[in-house]
């Protein structure tokens, strides 16, 4: 690390390990005050927009998958939602069941990939889960189950659990039968008792302090805790529609880092996500799910982001109850998808990706192919967040040697667990340095 | 922790990151994996990165921007067996759609400043760039083919990789055939084996993830979904979809956007 005479210090990271896709971070330290030069990805532009416009509508969940193949029910659950706007039909009943237990399957699989194997390390000073294995092999080899119980669920549901292929606008290809649902019970049993544990395990991991005043924001529904469906909120006064979500949040061009950022429009900057859904949505957690989170130290409100570590295994115990509800109560529907009249139209929709609120917007056409699409994931709606997370973090620890600040910034980096591969919209090519 | 033993190396161009994640997918076998082979630069999964050369390099993305191929080359020079990853690496994957069109209007359409956006025109497949040594298709791979293509190298033979088509592996699962059956159409019998044919199991057709299989009759395929009443621009697309830019299917999607 360059220690300079001038008394600025420079700690550079220039590939940023454990997040899905790539990053990159600049911090310039002088006399004693941190500014932060550039925090960039540089993952390439996609294009995906441009390319799905006179595509077919219908393409719109199996296309967008592939923004993310960390989150890719994400991506199909919001574009779906959105064409079913634009057709005018609601997924209800037992399709829409189905819908939620997927989304637990993608939550599992998800947040344990990240908390316990690509987070967890940082807290007990590990290069990798791999590296961490070494001491701790039960613990790992605990979470790889429960993992691969998140990702069976999806297969069983969709297919595979990299880019399903079981969902379509209206519904599902196919849906499962009751025996089917049935054959992943015990396994998910055995999960409720392992993501308890993993609350306990995130729970005892040094934990560094911060709190920040964060404006919460994520979809919430007057009954569910949040995936598919439901209004807009934040904590500072926010309950519009999901049709308002582009009069309300905006894409702004940051100078600094030549970079776009989303803020709410007229106050800043927001926070999408665990801790957000968790804060605002507390009381609709099933009663285990509380109680873990209660007997692992936090209240009803979570604004230490590196505790997103815990809410991560708490949601997780929450997607287990909720999985378990859904295929007790779960009877084969008898058709597997609500049958459309192709229109033209515009449409929204908005889900709770694991890392936060996907948002999607189509147009279509009579012809039923896309005419214009608009995405924000959830890693670019965070960006300002995470950013003076990293002021906060950088000046409360300036008195850390630079390889043992650069990790504690990678780390509070890694408390988004960052899809880095969906948020090209901030993408930042390190066009001007310095 | 693992000296002596082979080292691993996972690269990325521009992709969504699956094809790499199948590796931690395999939660069954990850263990026993770095167990025999040492994960020596693989950022999405440690921040510890081992000084080359690398025994196994994959690859995952499609070289899509400038400096990728310098980079590509790199990679090629301190890794002995490169193995190319994903429809991304061996053929652009979905955002090859951007190598018939205009990439500038493309840059003004999704970005507020397009003049921050550097980009190639085309996104292209490793092997159209550096030699690789061996290719695993697939959007995503199969976790399976991948664990395979591991425990090959380490024993020194070759990969059992099939280049049939779906249509093998949908008999074996005892699937009724959704074009016969239900008149749907199905790419399975032009696009390579791998996924377990999982689309026509959920009673879609298949649509072509892993690319032309060995000896694809597009031509063929695409006349029996005229008959069964498929417009031709959805033939077009449907070969114009995860793999528009492996050579039989661009053709194929070519031969029925031309005729219009």
């Amino acid at each position: 690390m360059p220690q300079a005479s001038d008394g600025l210090r420079a700690i550079d990271v220039d590939y940023l390990a454990r997040v899905e896709g790539e990053g990159s971070m600049k911090i310039r330290i002088r006399d004693g005050k941190a500014e932060i030069t550039e925090f960039g990805i540089f993952e390439p532009p996609r294009f995906f927009e441009a390319f799905m416009r006179g595509r077919l509508h219908t393409e719109a969940p199996d296309i967008t998958a592939r923004i993310c193949g960390i989150c890719p029910i994400a991506y199909q659950m919001s574009s779906a939602h959105a064409m079913e706007q634009v057709m005018g039909i609601t997924v209800g009943g037992q399709l829409r069941e189905l819908r939620r237990l997927l989304y637990c399957g993608e939550w599992i699989e998800s947040h344990v990939l990240h908390a316990a194997m690509l987070h967890a390390p940082d807290f007990l000073g590990y290069q990798s889960a791999i590296h961490m294995a070494a001491d701790h092999r039960e613990t790992v080899e605990l979470v790889l189950r429960l993992k691969k119980i998140g990702n069976d669920l999806v297969t069983l549901l969709a297919g595979r659990e990299i880019h399903p292929i079981n969902v379509k606008v209206g519904g599902w290809y196919r849906a499962p039968s009751r025996r089917e649902l049935d054959t992943i019970v015990d396994d998910l049993v055995w999960a409720k008792e392992a993501s308890l544990a993993l609350v306990q395990f995130a729970a005892s991991l040094p934990m560094p302090e911060l709190e920040q005043d964060y404006e919460f924001v994520s979809v919430c529904h007057p009954d569910e805790y949040p995936y598919n469906e439901g209004r807009i909120v934040s904590n500072k006064g926010l309950d519009i529609d999901v049709s308002e979500y582009l009069d309300t949040f905006e894409e702004i061009h940051v100078e600094r880092s030549n970079a776009l950022q989303s803020v709410i429009k007229g106050r800043g900057a927001y926070l999408v996500g665990p801790l957000a859904r968790y804060s605002l949505n507390f009381e609709k957690l099933t009663p285990d799910a509380r109680k873990a989170a209660t007997d692992a130290g936090l209240g009803e409100v979570c604004r230490n982001p590196f505790q997103s570590i815990i809410v991560r295994a708490v949601e997780t115990v929450y997607a287990v109850d909720e999985a378990l509800r859904i295929i007790d109560q779960y009877e084969t529907p008898a058709e597997p998808a609500v049958p459309y009249e192709v229109r033209a139209g515009v449409g929204h929709g908005a889900t709770e990706a694991p890392r936060g609120t996907l948002y999607h917007r189509y147009e279509v056409g009579a012809d039923g192919r896309i005419v214009d699409a608009h995405i924000m994931p959830p890693t670019a709606q965070n960006q300002q967040s995470i950013e003076a997370d990293l002021l906060s973090v950088v000046n409360g620890a300036l008195d850390l040697p630079d390889d043992e600040l650069q990790w504690k910034l990678e780390q509070s980096i890694r408390n988004y667990d960052p899809c880095i591969s969906c948020a090209t919209h901030f993408l930042d090519l390190e066009v001007d340095r310095e | 922790m693992t000296a002596g033993l082979p080292k691993l190396a996972v690269h990325k161009f521009a992709s969504c990151d699956g094809c790499q994640l199948s590796l931690l997918d395999c939660e069954d076998a990850l263990l026993d994996v770095v167990g025999a082979i040492q994960i020596a630069n693989f950022p999405e999964a440690s921040r510890e990165v081992l000084d080359g050369p690398y025994d196994l390099t994959l690859i995952e993305g499609a070289v899509s921007a400038p400096g990728d191929i310098e980079r590509l080359q790199e990679i090629r020079a301190e890794s002995k067996f490169l193995v190319s990853i994903g429809a991304c690496a061996t053929a652009g994957g979905i955002q090859a759609l951007r190598n018939t069109r205009d990439v500038d209007e493309f840059t003004r359409y999704v970005y507020a400043s397009p003049e921050y956006i550097d980009t190639l025109d085309k996104a292209t497949a490793v092997a159209d760039h550096v030699k690789v040594d061996l290719e695993l298709r697939g959007c995503p791979i199969s976790k399976h083919q991948l664990i395979e293509t591991v425990i090959a190298f380490l024993n020194g033979r070759a990969p059992i990789i099939p280049t049939y088509s779906v249509c093998m592996e949908c008999k074996r699962n005892g699937n009724t055939c959704v074009m016969v059956a239900h008149g749907v159409g199905c790419l399975g019998p032009v696009t390579q084996a791998g996924c377990g044919a999982i689309c026509p199991s959920f009673h879609r057709g298949c649509y072509g993830c892993f690319g032309p299989m060995e000896s694809p009759n597009t031509a063929a395929l695409g006349e029996r979904w005229l008959e069964l009443g498929i417009d031709r621009e959805v033939i077009r697309d449907q070969y114009h979809f995860f793999n528009s830019w492996a050579d039989a299917f661009r053709e194929a999607g070519e031969a029925y956007a031309a005729s219009e």
